[in-house]
């Protein structure tokens, strides 16, 4: 596997959100505008990339028993830090991330990156992984608010599409739109990768 | 009264899976069946309400005297890391046969993004001791409901012919959304 596969792994062919479907709580609850959702994925490949580095230089030191709280308390620092760091300088992405911020700590694709490649892999490779899981996400995330932003609200990154009257689908910004998004994008992925591997 | 209000809007109005988004990953897991549903329910209704009692402690005796608050997430997760092998180690103990009905479904909780979500949200609401309780209880109890909502659905699904893209993740994704919507009804009861 060269060093490029390890970074492009992430994008499509095991992309964290639309193929292994993990991590689908920020995915859902972030994603009312383009902005919120590249927001949330930036700090999430930090988070990815930081914590794969670490646990990746400490795998020889972490013993097995005690590798998961280990791994939690890794992730856990690299959250506070994006912590605050976005509460000082974006307060405003911060305040609409809200609740989801701290949350990174149990998003299932850093645990499950942490676990299935960092500990077993150079540093190198795993900095790699980190960046492409991290990148497929914050792709994925922002794809799909651009989508919900476009219905729901009429605008991309705050950009007004329509007139300000237009009446837009406002159903897309709220919860049942995130599911039904998703939902639609997810089939749209499994037809394409299907259709690729044909 | 206000214990009622509270109870209501866990429940329903903001139903934790179905308006705030937290705990999705259990809930599109485990919701296959309707009985493993009940199991990790339970399971989730008391390491919640056990957690928010903890964290509220931890939070008010320990992080503010101590003025870490920053410290907040790395201090929570391990809290309720630490407190669902308690449980699942008194639970072995004293009750073998819930032990075995729970069993699997309590480290699942650990990175249940719910029992973080909901400790944190009670401390933003700066509810006092027993209403964080109460709050953390009946949104465990919304999560129970709207898992067994679903599994409900699926266990009918699963005699229906859905389109090979859409099985698995995206019929479970639509239903959900469905069952959001339904729920988007509640807005405005309190």
């Amino acid at each position: 596997m060269s060093k490029l596969s390890y970074f492009t792994n992430g994008l499509l062919k095991e992309n964290p959100t639309f193929v292994i479907v993990l991590g689908t709580c920020p995915t859902l609850a972030v994603t009312t505008s383009a902005f919120n959702g590249i927001g949330m994925g930036l700090a999430t490949t930090f988070v990815l990339t930081s914590s794969n580095l670490l646990i990746s230089l400490l795998r020889n030191l972490i013993p097995d028993k005690v590798r998961i709280p280990s791994f939690i308390v890794i992730i856990a620092t690299f959250v506070t830090i994006v912590d605050l760091v976005m509460k000082a300088f974006v307060p405003d992405l911060y305040q609409a991330l809200g609740i989801f911020i701290p949350l990174i700590v149990v998003n299932c694709i850093i645990m499950g990156r942490a676990e299935a490649f960092a500990q077993k892999n150079t540093p190198v490779p795993a900095i790699l992984d980190g960046l492409g899981m991290g990148v497929g996400f914050t792709v994925a995330l922002t794809l799909l608010a651009s989508i919900r932003e476009i219905l729901g609200n009429g605008s991309i990154f705050n950009i007004k599409l329509v007139s300000e009257s237009a009446s837009t689908i406002l159903i897309f910004i709220l919860a049942p739109g995130a599911f039904i998004t998703y939902g639609y994008m997810v089939a749209l992925v499994n037809i394409i990768k299907k259709k690729l591997s044909l | 009264m206000e214990y009622v209000i509270i109870v209501i809007a866990a429940l329903l109005v903001n139903n934790v899976v179905l308006t705030q988004f937290l705990g999705i990953c259990p809930f599109l897991g485990v919701s296959g069946k309707i009985n493993t549903s009940v199991g990790m329910g339970a399971a989730v209704i008391f390491v919640m309400s056990l957690a928010n009692l903890v964290t509220y402690l931890v939070q008010q005796y320990l992080l503010i005297p101590l003025h870490i608050e920053f410290m907040q997430t790395i201090s929570f997760i391990l809290v309720i890391a630490f407190l669902v092998q308690v449980v699942e180690i008194i639970l072995k103990k004293v009750n073998p046969s819930l032990y075995q009905a729970l069993g699997i479904y309590l480290p699942l909780i650990t990175t249940n993004c719910a029992v973080l979500g909901v400790t944190l949200l009670a401390i933003k609401k700066n509810f006092n001791l027993l209403e964080s309780v109460v709050y953390g209880a009946s949104m465990a109890a919304g999560f129970t409901f709207a898992l067994i909502l679903m599994a409900g659905i699926r266990e009918q699904l699963d005699l229906l012919n859905v389109p090979r893209a859409m099985k698995g993740f995206p019929i479970s994704l639509l239903l959900a959304g469905l069952l959001a919507m339904a729920f988007w009804g509640f807005s405005g009861i309190v």
